[in-house]
């Protein structure tokens, strides 16, 4: 008897499950069918919004003149080199913070101010201040995700438990070993929620870097395409961006399930 | 020959507002491989004084000798400390949560392993050393919390109400077991506790203390004859229920 309810029951997961797909496939088929036929039927103006076909040709067309492959080479080295230099750079001033409460005071207005103004406005100086290249952008990637990275895992570590660190100290644990053994594993899941904020964070400093500065990369495409008014290419360059996002994104969440596995 | 004395402890917590005296004038010395009990309504100091003999702080005033030397804080003798939960390590497995201690203190690694198997052996669990915490049950890693603290072969053990957490059955379990094993390894022991049942059925004495500011009312020589008995057969002792009312009408006197 158990036994039948049990498979109904996973039965009906499994109908909900192909129920989901189905109409997330059909919102897909819709977004791209519909965009196609509206370009066609001239609803929307080919010029500016172009159309899947399109956007394929102009991709096939990059792909062979093997252009595309340097653009997005480029940009994904950019967004990753930024987006784990960011999450280390924060995580390391985060631990700055704990070891030295009273640089914490100190600091804690500044890193507000910080943390309030937009980090894109920075970008002309640091163009200016870092020269006008890879490295400027990789700062920009890396400098929008600092701040916040900072201050989130800061509160992660002050929020630890202080009965696990005090197992330690009676133990007769230096500051170093509390912080190794306790402080940083136990803060492993909120470290990890913010590599998946900083995902997102690094591709907008970048993109917005690489609008300002670059010949090379997927930001400079878009404004490129912008430029000679070749929407073809903005469109293009925007789904790329779309799909390496998610793939990178998809990364964090395995790294997420293998490092927590057994942190719960 | 006393093993751990203290020595006219006061201590008070300063804020910004106001200072607090929560210990008053603590005078007392254990003998080693006593156990011990510290029970008292709340606010009476228990923990704080706990916490100054493991020399995690420094009394306001007053001196804490273990075994002769001076207690302070970067000068902690070996005491082992049980808290009211178990606080083992999430991210750990048993084996690595119970030789924590031993590498915090960089004895030689060869030695852990053997270290943790004994001791899980030892506290009936022989079989979960490459489990993880979640695994077990709440009297299960409680135990293991024991043998974490035995692993350094700590001078004295300082226990939190490590009880509390518990449901009845695993709290009587775990009563018998650490009685046991402090007695098969001669430890010196103190128990804080709000349970005056579980404090008559541990130990060989019951410091019962009075709150704001915490002071040392009195202290109960548990009878002989229920020394000798397991905690589990006190409780079921003829003479368990005249001590019990003595210090219950002692501790009901402190309002």
């Amino acid at each position: 008897m158990d036994n039948t309810l049990f498979k109904q029951y996973q039965q009906l997961l499994k109908k909900e499950k192909r129920f989901v797909r189905l109409y997330q496939i059909i919102i897909l088929l819709v977004f791209f069918g519909g965009w196609e036929l509206l370009s066609r039927l001239e609803w929307i103006d080919r010029l500016i919004f172009s159309s899947p076909t399109y956007v394929w040709q102009t991709f096939i067309e990059k792909v062979s003149d093997g252009t595309l492959t340097l653009h997005v080479g480029v940009t994904l080295m950019e967004t990753i080199i930024g987006f784990i230099a960011g999450t280390l750079l924060g995580t390391l001033i985060a631990t700055v913070l704990w070891w030295s409460p009273m640089l914490s005071k100190i600091l804690d207005p500044y890193l507000v101010i910080l943390n309030a103004m937009p980090k894109v406005a920075l970008g002309p100086i640091l163009i200016v201040a870092l020269g006008p290249g890879y490295f400027s952008i990789i700062a920009m990637g890396a400098l929008i995700s600092i701040i916040i990275t900072t201050i989130v895992v800061y509160t992660a570590f002050k929020g630890v438990d202080p009965n696990y660190s005090k197992v330690l100290q009676t133990f007769g644990a230096t500051r170093w070993q509390t912080f190794k053994e306790v402080i940083l594993p136990a803060s492993f899941p909120t470290i990890i929620s913010t590599l998946k904020v900083n995902v997102g964070l690094s591709w907008v400093g970048v993109i917005v870097g690489e609008f300002l500065v670059a010949s090379k990369g997927l930001g400079y495409l878009i404004i490129y395409g912008f430029q000679v008014f070749n929407f073809n290419l903005v469109l293009m360059s925007l789904l790329i961006i779309a799909f390496f996002a998610t793939i990178m994104y998809q990364v964090v969440e395995l790294l997420e399930k293998v490092i927590i596995k057994n942190n719960g | 020959m006393e093993f751990l004395k203290l020595d006219h402890i006061h201590h008070s917590y300063f804020s910004s507002t106001q200072a607090k005296e929560v210990l008053r004038d603590i005078n007392l010395d254990i003998r080693e491989g006593e156990f011990v009990s510290f029970i008292g309504p709340s606010g009476c100091g228990k923990t704080t004084l706990l916490s100054i003999i493991a020399g995690l702080f420094p009394a306001t005033e007053g001196k804490v000798f273990i075994d002769g030397e001076i207690i302070a804080p970067h000068n902690q003798a070996l005491i082992g400390y049980m808290l009211q939960q178990d606080y083992l390590f999430p991210w750990k497995t048993i084996e690595d949560n119970v030789t924590i201690g031993l590498k915090i203190m960089q004895r030689d690694n060869k030695t852990h392993k053997v270290t943790a198997n004994a001791l899980l052996h030892e506290i009936g669990l022989p079989h979960v050393g490459s489990y993880y915490p979640r695994e077990l049950s709440g009297g299960m890693r409680q135990r293991v919390a024991l043998a974490r603290t035995l692993a350094v072969n700590p001078k004295i053990l300082l226990l939190d109400e490590p009880f509390s957490a518990l449901d009845y059955q695993s709290k009587l379990k775990l009563e018998d077991l650490v009685v046991e094993t402090l007695k098969a390894y001669q430890k010196t022991a103190i128990l804080v506790t709000h349970d005056i049942g579980e404090a008559i059925a541990m130990s060989e004495r019951v410091f019962l203390f009075s709150a704001n500011p915490g002071m040392l009312h009195k202290v109960f020589e548990i009878p002989s004859e229920l020394q000798q008995l397991s905690p589990f057969d006190v409780r079921q002792h003829p003479a368990y229920s005249d001590v019990f009312q003595t210090i219950w009408k002692e501790l009901e006197s402190l309002g």
